[in-house]
């Protein structure tokens, strides 16, 4: 199952004496955050800098037939009152379409909406005024006059011929459409011993950054210069998509990124209140703050997830499975999200289940459909948890129905640990997964037997606890197939630049950013591991354009398998150049030398033979002394990105153990269990905790979370008390437990890890509360499962 | 009642003399008025903790306080618990048990750890979960935390012993 290098410059990474690989140093820097020092977009301030608040839509659906900002204008503080259409002077629309996900389209996008509002929340005019309370004093003054039209709200009838079309332009709801067949899957259907169909319903949910989207835009009209200060997820699309927008070059933009209050894809977009504020900057001549409140945030931060997918799965009385079929239905709201598309999260559906499994008969079609509601996007495992409890919930029901245990029907489909590599039926290629070590060893991890007999024992006391397994597959590292092939000019290659100071610490510039996972702490700890030098004194900066090379930033599980395969190759070219330099100076040669606890050492013996920081004396001030021709140079940069697989699948697997109250209806989490396979791990307590903090992500979509909208499009529960998220309190503990099957496609051998948590928990509650309920013959494919729903399926309510 | 208001107040120790528009709440008023900007604002109709400071030793939403309230009062933010060292250990275990992500929640977190660990020596799992049940966290669904809370209890308890 694991593999090994047999390059030995990657053993000589991986095993160098004080390496940091594989070790669970804390990461640098926390205690910036944990002393509430840190920078916070929502903390910065800038001279003569004034905040925007945006007057938002209480209309899904409307004309905007006036607005009059008289009255606003007059009132204290207040700098400008600007609408849609003054503000499309200084940016221009956008479509979020991508060209290689064929037939998607959407129509043109306005920072401010200009003549109609096609969602509740949807900004109609911004209020600048030197405070945010006098903006918002102000925005309660400004009226304006709305016709309503009918909302389009209920994916199932949007494509109806009686239904309105959202943008006549268009012709139609229909915004992205994928069919697709593979093997024969109606002849594999007719040959099975029996076939089982289920409705997988997914409520619409959104991350709940804990801190609220935020920007800063500062245009500096005598340098014609724009720099954004945003909690963004990839600095440079950011940079590219205002330079496109405001009409600037590139190099006149400055993304600067600093502490993030949480992402989790909710921070990698760009939303049109944030264009809106680096066009207002350029209007005003002058920073412009916005920071969203938590009502805006439910509002127009991206929701994800609303999926009604029609299931179907054939199997033989021998477990083996025939064929899967999916229909699946997306409503994503009246655009398509820029620039990343909101038709990636069907697309990935379709790619991904049965994706475990070596059946290779699957036929599947995606509808994403317009409505009158907050645009949906790109989320944490983005597709995986629908596919996902799609496919674990198929192969639990077709389980049930041969009368078969739920780990040994997976036993008999995952596909072989030694089959790689191979290809899904979708055309996914995968190099090395490790499904059934992972299956096996989360089977010790929970003691399985002994689980069962004690929900045996406890049923007949009347306490109904349940079991549910998921496996799942992770896309990890995207090349340039994700988005790059499509036209978006989104980096999926990353950069590192690593260079020796003159007191012989490191510094390194990455790509790569930072929003809790630990992309500082993996860097350094490679870099620290190649050069021989102690984490101490290696210092990582991220976040900024005008600073680290060009690169995607931290998005889909990329950072650690692409920024640090990147920080890898560019320590190793900065080891050989001191080592060369160290040569020339103690007149020897490389190959005799080595670097260890900052200072480079005979290989021989290990005698250390001359300080970093005195070697950098050398070369920074007396390079007089260096033998002529001697140049040397202590920077170095590299550059990474996947070329052989498209995508570093990962896999792992998901147990859950619950118990249903079946007279409230209440689900308890009692305890949940990962195995995980990401190849190479560089900090292992950072990898348990992306897990740990992926699940919770699930369990919230599993049990509480969702955006309840009314037949009007009006969003009912758009706060934090109404809509429930994860709470300490009723969070399990979680084992994390790991299978190590190394990427070749680098050196360092590292996957991604930061969604496999939240692709698979919703399925492995889903399937643990089914197994609870198996007395009363019901079976429930609606997430979140609240009490309502359980009560609800039991006939109670 | 919309005239500013005087008010006299300790911040961290500090002397602090305030002319406050009533509607200020408190969070702003340290946020903006005073840049302590350690406390964070996550919903403002306090739920998530992200604002929670002492006052008066005990531990309040900010959110949910005006500023008019406090005068008179001693507030303390985790500015000033760091800097007296109250929660060095704490930190340091939350530090070394990855017990944060982004670190928003982070401050109000420790607020609210150590207003338990003030009133309980030795905390069970399922007493730190309630007790930390009005602070969300998003990133690191919590278990981290818990374990940082129990490591710092127990440490403490040794040192006693």
């Amino acid at each position: 199952m694991s593999s090994i290098h047999d390059n030995p410059e990657t053993l000589s990474v991986l095993d160098r004496p004080n390496s940091y690989i594989g070790k669970s140093v804390p990461r640098p820097n926390l205690d910036r955050l944990l002393q509430g020092r840190g920078t916070y977009v929502s903390d910065m301030e800038l001279p003569r800098m004034a905040h925007v608040v945006f007057l938002r839509s209480p209309h899904a659906h409307a004309n905007i037939l006036s607005i009059d900002a008289a009255a606003a204008r007059q009132m204290p503080g207040v700098i400008a009152v600007v609408t849609g259409k003054e503000l499309s002077s200084v940016v221009t629309p956008w479509v979020g379409v991508l060209s290689h996900l064929k037939g998607l389209k959407s129509a043109p996008q306005s920072a401010i909406a200009i003549d109609r509002v096609c969602w509740q929340g949807e900004a109609v005019a911004a209020i600048v005024a030197t405070s945010r309370s006098a903006a918002e004093d102000a925005a309660e003054s400004v009226t304006v006059e709305y016709r309503e039209i009918e909302a389009v709200t209920d994916m199932r009838t949007a494509l109806d011929p009686a239904t309105p079309v959202i943008h006549a332009s268009l012709g139609d709801n229909l915004a992205f459409e994928r069919i697709h067949d593979a093997g024969a899957v109606d002849q594999a259907f007719a040959a099975s011993d029996a076939v089982v169909e289920a409705d997988f319903i997914f409520g619409r949910h959104t991350g709940v950054t804990l801190e609220p989207r935020a920007v800063v835009a500062d245009w500096n009209a005598a340098e014609a210069r724009l720099t954004i200060y945003q909690g963004t997820q990839a600095p440079h699309m950011v940079q590219n998509i205002a330079a496109l927008h405001l009409g600037l070059p590139e190099s006149q933009v400055r993304v600067v990124c600093k502490d993030v209050g949480g992402s989790f894809g909710i921070k990698v977009h760009i939303y049109a209140d944030e264009m809106a504020t680096y066009a207002l900057s350029k209007l005003l001549r002058r920073p412009i703050k916005f920071v969203a409140d938590r009502v805006e945030s439910f509002n127009t931060d991206i929701h994800a997830r609303d999926h009604r997918c029609k299931g179907k799965i054939g199997v033989k009385r021998d477990g083996t499975i025939t064929a899967f079929e999916i229909d699946d239905l997306t409503g994503i709201g009246p655009y398509s999200m820029y620039p990343r598309t909101s038709a990636i999260e069907a697309n990935q559906v379709v790619n991904l289940v049965g994706g475990p499994y070596t059946n290779q008969n699957y036929r599947a079609r995606a509808r994403v459909v317009f409505q009158n509601k907050n645009v949906m996007c790109q989320y944490r495992a983005v597709g995986h948890p629908i596919a996902c409890s799609v496919t674990e919930g198929l192969v639990d029901l077709a389980a049930m129905k041969i009368g078969m245990d739920p780990v040994e029907i997976r036993r008999r489909n995952l596909i072989a640990d030694d089959a790689y590599p191979c290809a899904s039926p979708s055309g996914l290629r995968f190099e090395q997964l490790s499904h059934h070590t992972s299956l096996k060893k989360i089977v010790e991890m929970m003691g399985y037997d002994a689980l069962r007999a004690e929900q045996a024992a406890l049923r007949k006391k009347g306490v109904h606890r349940g079991i549910g397994i998921a496996s799942f597959i992770e896309v990890t590292n995207p090349s340039a197939a994700f988005y790059g092939v499509g036209g978006a000019k989104i980096s999926s290659q990353d950069g590192v630049a690593v260079r020796l100071d003159a007191q012989g610490s490191v510094i390194c510039q990455t790509s790569i950013t930072e929003q809790g996972q630990g992309s500082e702490s993996l860097t350094a700890q490679i870099v620290g591991s190649v050069l021989g030098v102690s984490m101490d004194r290696v210092r990582v900066i991220l976040g900024d354009t005008d600073v680290t090379p060009y690169g995607g930033g931290t998005w889909a599980s990329r950072g650690a398998g692409i920024g640090g395969e990147a920080a890898l190759q560019a320590a190793k070219i900065l080891r050989r150049n001191i080592l060369d330099v160290a040569a020339v100076i103690l007149q020897s040669t490389p190959a005799e030398l080595d670097i260890v606890n900052n200072a480079v050492v005979s290989i021989s013996d290990g005698a250390p033979r001359i300080e970093l920081n005195e070697l950098a004396r050398i070369v920074y001030f007396r390079p007089d002394t260096l033998p002529p021709g001697t140049q040397p140079e202590l920077m170095a940069t590299r550059h990474f990105v996947p070329r052989e697989y498209p995508f570093a699948f990962t896999n792992g697997v998901q147990a859950a153990w619950v118990e249903v109250d079946t007279d409230t209806g209440f689900v308890k989490l009692l305890k949940h269990w990962v195995v995980e396979d990401c190849g190479i791990i560089i900090n292992p307590q950072l990898v348990d905790e992306q897990i740990r903090g992926g699940v919770v992500q699930g369990l919230g979509a599993a049990l509480f979370e969702k955006c309840v909208y009314d037949q009007r499009g009006q969003l009912t529960n758009a706060n934090m008390a109404d809509y429930l998220v994860p709470m300490s309190g009723e969070m399990p503990d979680i084992d994390v437990g790991h299978v190590v099957s190394p990427t070749r496609e680098s050196e360092l051998g590292a996957k991604g890890a930061g969604e496999a948590g939240t692709a698979g928990a919703a399925a492995a509650v889903s399937n643990a509360v089914n197994d609870a309920l198996r007395p009363f013959g019901t079976i429930i494919t609606e997430i979140p499962l609240t009490p309502q729903v359980i009560l609800t399926a039991l006939g109670r309510i | 009642m919309t005239a500013p208001a005087s008010i006299s107040l300790t911040v961290n120790g500090e002397r602090i003399e305030a002319h406050v528009l009533p509607r200020l709440n408190l969070a702003d008023f340290l946020r903006e008025h005073l840049k302590l900007t350690g406390t964070h604002v996550g919903c403002e109709h306090g739920v998530c903790g992200a604002c929670t400071v002492r006052v008066g030793g005990e531990i309040v939403r900010s959110c949910l306080m005006l500023a008019v309230q406090v005068n008179g009062v001693a507030v303390e933010t985790i500015e000033g618990l760091s800097d007296s060292g109250e929660i060095a250990d704490l930190q340091a275990a939350f530090r070394d048990r990855n017990a944060l992500q982004c670190g928003f929640c982070t401050p109000g977190m420790l607020m609210a750890a150590q207003d338990l660990l003030r009133e309980d020596r030795k905390p069970s799992r399922e007493k730190i979960r309630e007790h930390l049940a009005g602070n969300y966290c998003r990133c690191t669904g919590y278990q981290a935390i818990i374990d940082a809370v129990e490591n710092t209890a127990r440490a403490r308890m040794e040192l006693k012993a």
